[in-house]
């Protein structure tokens, strides 16, 4: 079965997981090992006036109860924010301390005070349950609009009023001035629904500590080990970055929630050095909920204007974002550079000015999760156009087309420049995917059976392949957002890659051994891709962002650049032929024209016998790359879908889901389409089933998955999938990303749908059948008043 | 503390249990098959169903003490010499992505099929989707582990 780029190859990952042979970090033992369990404030706001451990200290199997006041004392640096982002008048961003383990102060529910380690994980759960704190209790404040709010209680000393910043991008004069000139105005207040993004594994850790080497290794849950691996030295102290080794093995899932360096691994690697012991931690589901990083959670008033031909002449964006209790890595850069610069969509729209302020509240930190700030502003901007096309008349698709950017590079007013797209083409595909032309039939049809059917609509646009360095850098970022990777061929012809992208889910132990076999025409199995263990691989920023394909698949095809340019040396000088003439092809290097030819582990066992290599040349044939992109990605895609509404119950059926993607150049289409299709699971969750709900006291609500909707099986329909391809011009593959899109564009589609079958405006997610039902009810009740 | 003998995947285990311990706990920490994973605390995401008796129950609230004289089947003794039809069906569809859910997938899709074919009912996508209503996947959108588990019931 051939190999190349654009085939269909199956997994080679599969087969440990489908036999139970996977290792996860649970899985994992290590010799002395003990177990840690966190003593968690059960109060959202309070004061820690004291903690009394002796009661759990004496108990049979408790090896150590430690707190806050002695790990900041032994110099472990409080938890950052990887992006500083500044007010619109100059000002930093005001962030408050968050330590591993809190000393003063509670601020969400969860947070930890101590942690106790013990022979046995039920041993370290007694243990936490009796510890003493003693609490004094604080006014709480979850809902970021009521925190910015005159007489909030205030959560953070160094930020007056909860605010961390005021932030705008684009152009305000003139976004007014264009918005006074409008035919008519589209004006919405939405809420984008705060999310879990709940991996099926949930986060842990086992932290080792060799006290004679001075040396810890932690296996963790990480998306990134090598960027955890920085953070822990550079900023927590945990140990120079040669004292430590981070491994992320098998990782079942992640969607941002494991991006983040949080306070268990912190805490798992230092207790170790205190006791001297393997430290591990597996957290449950519940503890999942109450202390993985969130997603969304906007509050926003937006106004778009049209002309009167419905040309957008300037939309204008004011949005509350909730950033939680303390600000987590990339807190400030999603809800402004992964959100505000998206407002364009697919849109020519020659002025937009958007404002964001966030907030502190006592909910556990939001962060990014799947599309990260870009699922955010496609649910404005495409149910605004949705709503739009209704109140002006016009046909939604039409008011769209009417809208495209058609010619590339364009700029848009907030920053962004989009490299290559084809707006109208994947549209018209995903029409004629949809049967649209036939909707008004099987409306017709649903209706002479009671049901109420709708269509809507979501055309997309995200930036992804995160990120060109300097101009991250030069927006607030923290780190270079480059990735490495080095090729290395063994002397017996076979090639490990060794790559800085971490794959817990992507498949890229098949994609990334794709385009190798394809650029040297070797059989995939003798290619091995090595992810996820800092002593192995030489460096790397991570999977998250939809990264993967266009940043470490390019660093990649850089270092084989070197390899191949290396080869072709060997390869000439031995057969005395000039470089220019040789081909590679069906496991040799051949000289064009004649038989003569080296095969692949000849020229391995060349280079490293090194007996006969060109004059000066090194032995060995290993070569490493850095690759930083001169620019995002921008993929985009266009859903239909289509939903049938029982009016009397307010259920809601997806009939069919359309996807019509343009993700460049696709390396995998069997993994590309799952891909989607999980993203816009999660899209469809969120649309119509998920919502992270706290009570006004701080307290979570949908802390299990009897509380919390998980998108299950019968949720959702077979989803139909096309691509159209416009290579991104700015990466060796032409690869834009296709990681979050389904994330990104579906809740608007399904909540543009249902709109459509409802014929009520308003419409909040998610839309479970109560709030649809309420929906029906008070669009029948303004009908009647009029 | 029980003394428990049962068989796991083909094995005979005797062994003294507490009577708290879960069975899952059982296979994970004393017998050391993680092929059984723990994904919730609630009993709702079938990340650790195995098979007692030839018929699929979830680990995770199963007593290891109550299973005196049982069969276990986990998902590292579905493989008899060559993978099972559903191991295989789950690669060949990409039924999986990260992994994590899939040992209880394929468990749970094992145990439908042989009882539809055992009513001799047909396995539609509609009824494979209402099965799995105690299996959670985040990565896959259920949709190639529907396809997966019709590709598995035509050839088992």
């Amino acid at each position: 079965m051939s190999t190349k780029i654009g085939d269909r190859v199956k997994r080679s990952e599969d087969k440990r997981f489908i036999t139970g042979a996977g290792k996860y970090t649970d899985d994992i033992r290590q010799e002395n090992q003990a177990y840690a369990a966190f003593v968690r404030s059960p109060y959202a706001h309070a004061n820690v006036k004291g903690i009394d451990a002796s009661a759990a200290e004496a108990m049979d199997g408790v090896i150590a109860v430690l707190n806050g006041a002695q790990l900041t004392g032994d110099g472990i640096g409080n938890i950052i924010c990887g992006w500083a982002v500044s007010s619109k008048d100059g000002s930093p961003m005001n962030m408050g301390a968050w330590s591993a383990l809190a000393t003063e102060k509670v601020r969400y529910v969860g947070d930890a005070v101590a942690v106790v380690i013990a022979e046995t994980d039920a041993l370290a759960r007694l243990g936490a349950e009796a510890v003493e704190v003693d609490y004094e209790e604080l006014p709480t404040v979850v809902k970021a609009d009521k925190a910015l709010a005159e007489g909030a209680p205030q959560i953070h000393e160094n930020a007056p009023g909860n605010q961390i910043f005021d932030w705008e991008i684009g152009d305000q004069a003139a976004t007014d001035a264009a918005l006074a000139t409008a035919a008519h105005i589209t004006e919405v207040d939405i809420t984008n629904n705060r999310l879990s993004p709940n991996p099926m594994e949930p986060r842990a850790a086992i932290a080792t500590y060799d006290a004679a080497e001075e040396h810890y290794t932690l296996y963790t849950t990480s998306q990134n080990p090598h960027v955890a691996r920085l953070v822990l030295s550079a900023f927590y102290n945990v140990a120079p970055e040669h004292k430590l080794r981070v491994i992320a093995p098998d990782v079942g899932g992640g969607f941002g929630a494991k991006i983040y360096i949080y306070p268990e691994e912190i805490t798992c690697l230092w207790a170790s050095m205190k006791t001297n012991r393997s430290v591990k931690w597996t957290s449950d589901r519940s503890e999942a909920f109450m202390t993985d990083a969130h997603g969304r959670d906007h509050i926003t008033n937006a106004r778009m204007g049209f002309d009167a031909d419905g040309k957008i002449v300037g939309f204008k964006v004011d949005t509350i974002a909730n950033v939680g209790a303390y600000m987590s890595l990339f807190s400030s850069a999603v809800p402004t550079y992964l959100y505000g610069t998206l407002m364009s969509g697919q849109y020519d729209m020659p002025a937009i000015h958007c404002n964001v302020r966030t907030a502190y509240t006592n909910t556990v930190p939001v962060d990014a999760y799947r599309g990260a700030g870009r699922p955010e502003a496609t649910y404005l901007i495409e149910t605004m156009m949705e709503r739009a096309a209704r109140e002006m008349a016009m046909d939604p698709a039409e008011l769209r087309r009417r809208n495209f950017i058609q010619s590339f590079p364009h700029q848009t007013p907030v920053i962004l420049a989009y490299d290559a797209g084809d707006f109208p083409k994947i549209l018209q595909m995903a029409q004629e995917s949809a049967d649209v032309a036939g909707f008004a039939t099987r409306k017709a049809e649903a209706a002479s059976r009671g049901m109420l059917r709708g269509l809507g609509y979501s055309t997309f646009i995200e930036a992804c392949g995160l990120a060109p360095s300097a101009a991250a850098g030069s927006l607030g970022a923290g780190v270079g957002l480059w990735e490495s990777a080095e090729v290395r061929m063994n002397p017996v012809g076979t090639i490990e890659v060794l790559t800085g992208s971490h794959s817990h889910g992507q498949g890229h132990e098949t994609t990334f051994a794709q385009i190798v076999a394809d650029r040297f025409d070797i059989p995939i199995e003798n290619v091995k891709i090595v992810h996820g263990d800092t002593d192995k691989v030489q460096f790397g920023m991570g999977t998250y962002g939809s990264r993967s394909a266009p940043v470490g698949m390019s660093a990649v095809v850089k270092a084989m650049d070197k390899v191949e340019a290396k080869i072709k040396k060997i390869v000439a000088h031995v057969l005395e032929a000039d470089e220019a003439d040789l081909v590679i092809e069906g496991g040799a290097v051949s000289v064009a024209g004649t038989d003569k030819q080296m095969l692949w582990h000849e020229i391995g066992l060349a280079a490293y016998m090194a007996h006969n290599l060109p004059e000066g040349m090194e032995p060995g044939l290993k070569e490493t790359a850095f690759f930083d992109p001169v620019n995002f990605s921008f993929p985009s895609g266009a859903f239909i879908c289509e939903v049938e509404v029982d009016p009397e119950t307010g259920t809601t059926e997806i009939v069919q889901f359309t996807s019509a993607d343009d993700f460049g150049t696709i390396i995998n289409p069997m993994i590309v389409e799952g891909q989607v299709h999980g993203g816009v699971a999660q899209g469809i969750g969120q649309a119509l089933l998920e919502q992270v709900i706290y009570d006004d006291d701080g307290q979570l609500l949908t802390g299990s998955y009897m509380d919390y909707t998980m998108p299950r099986a019968d949720d959702l329909p077979f989803f139909t999938i096309d691509h159209h391809a416009t290579p991104s011009p700015n990466n060796p593959l032409g690869v834009k990303g296709c990681g979050e899109a389904g994330a990104i564009g579906a809740p608007p589609a399904v909540i543009n749908a249902i709109t459509d079958a409802i014929g009520a405006e308003g419409l909040a997610m998610p839309a479970t059948p109560m709030n649809v039902w309420r929906a029906i009810q008070a669009a029948k009740s303004s009908i009647a008043a009029e | 503390m029980a003394n428990i003998n049962i068989t796991v995947n083909g094995k005979s285990v005797s062994k003294d249990v507490e009577d708290n311990t879960l069975l899952v706990d059982f296979l994970r920490e004393d017998l050391r098959l993680t092929g059984t994973h723990v994904g919730c605390d609630t009993s709702q995401c079938g990340a650790c169903v195995v098979h007692v008796d030839g018929k699929a129950v979830k680990s995770c609230t199963t007593l290891a003490a109550s299973l005196d004289g049982a069969v276990v089947t986990t998902v590292e003794g579905v493989a008899n010499g060559e993978l099972h039809p559903m191991q295989t069906a789950f690669n060949d569809n990409h039924g999986l992505q990260c992994g994590f859910c899939t040992p209880g997938m394929i468990m749970s899709g094992i145990d439908m099929v042989n009882r539809y074919k055992a009513d001799g009912r047909e396995l539609t996508a509609d009824a494979i989707r209402h099965e799995l209503e105690g299996n959670i996947c985040r990565c896959t959108g259920y949709h190639n582990i529907v396809k997966s588990i019709q590709d598995a019931a035509a050839k088992m």
